[in-house]
């Protein structure tokens, strides 16, 4: 699709802003509707989107195989890191209030820092099962 | 009124959509329908005040999995083979199922009745409490996040853990495949030429 003017200018227009509105579903969520569910799809549509239009190849070196797998891991690991941060400040297992000794801050502080591990989680797993599917029978034409 | 109306007529159109998907052999309209039945349960959502569910829908459903669903497209043929056997059996099952069924709505609470069970058990502490006690105006994501934190921890892994699996399955396919036209051996023996397409790694470690 890389030839058709159209997509491309579409695909290059679009690329920033859709990232952007997920990055704030993902940081607004407190707020307004949303969250890290949300964003995560969002951020991964975008890239999706690129990698659509200017190949696939195209799209690996933005987010490599290896970058994306350690998102996927650290995500995961970030949830799970501020509970068990939280008990070691003598809460329970993701008692955010522990974290910084006060409700407001704390449970701010916690949602953000969860909602960002759904958030990174949930975009690396959209792009890696992307690649794994759409690469698969790139490698397999060959 | 015009609520009622704007519900009647979505509902309408998701029976139309999913009549339309059942009656179409066509693989790419189907994908395509089913984009469109989750756009417009994401309508219903909105109208019944459930943005957060809309929202959800409208980017899982309508936006990433019809893209999943149109990569997987690229190794299935375009045409589903329309069937000519008609079971009576499964005919009567299923008729028999979704009368039960309706036969159990009669004992459902009403729509919005706020005194069903469900909304006198933790629902009215978490109303009432959250942005005052825990100081976050959206209360979806106080009860997401920080009173059922565990729970979205839990769904946080399984996410994780089909990425996995399904990098598992594939990723690991492709360099088996490509390895095998490297060395010039064959990947399964005595699978089926599909099958050993999906997973040649699990059947090539056996071969």
């Amino acid at each position: 699709m890389k030839q058709n003017p159209v997509f491309r200018v579409v695909a290059k227009i679009l690329f920033a802003p859709i990232i952007m509105f997920g990055l704030y579903v993902q940081f607004h969520g407190d707020y307004s509707p949303g969250g890290g569910f949300q964003a995560g799809v969002i951020i991964a549509a975008a890239f999706i989107l690129h990698a659509i239009v200017f190949g696939l190849e195209s799209g690996r070196q933005i987010v490599s195989a290896r970058v994306n797998l350690w998102m996927m891991v650290f995500g995961v690991l970030l949830y799970g890191g501020v509970g068990v941060v939280s008990m070691a400040k003598g809460g329970l297992f993701l008692d955010y209030t522990a974290l910084t000794g006060s409700v407001a801050t704390g449970q701010h502080i916690g949602i953000l820092l969860v909602e960002l591990g759904v958030g990174l989680t949930v975009t690396s797993v959209m792009l890696a099962v992307f690649h794994a599917f759409a690469g698969f029978v790139e490698d397999r034409a060959k | 009124m015009i609520s009622l109306i704007v519900d009647v007529f979505l509902l309408a159109l998701l029976v139309l959509i999913a009549v339309m998907v059942v009656r179409t052999c066509k693989l790419y309209a189907v994908i395509v329908m089913s984009g469109a039945y989750s756009l417009t349960s994401a309508a219903i959502f909105v109208n019944l005040d459930a943005v957060d569910v809309a929202f959800t829908e409208a980017a899982v459903g309508a936006g990433i999995s019809t893209i999943l669903f149109l990569a997987v497209m690229a190794y299935v043929p375009a045409d589903e083979k329309p069937s000519l056997n008609r079971n009576v059996l499964a005919g009567f099952i299923c008729i028999g199922a979704g009368a039960l069924l309706l036969l159990a709505v009669a004992d459902l609470p009403s729509f919005g009745d706020p005194m069903s069970q469900v909304h006198q058990h933790v629902a009215p502490r978490y109303l009432l409490e959250s942005g005052s006690a825990l100081h976050i105006p959206n209360v979806v994501t106080t009860v997401l996040a920080s009173y059922r934190g565990f729970d979205t921890l839990g769904e946080t892994i399984v996410v994780f853990t089909a990425g996995l699996g399904v990098l598992m399955l594939l990723a690991g396919a492709t360099r088996t495949h490509r390895m095998a036209k490297k060395t010039g051996k064959k990947t399964a023996l005595g699978v089926s030429k599909r099958l050993s397409k999906i997973l040649p790694k699990t059947m090539g470690k056996k071969a």
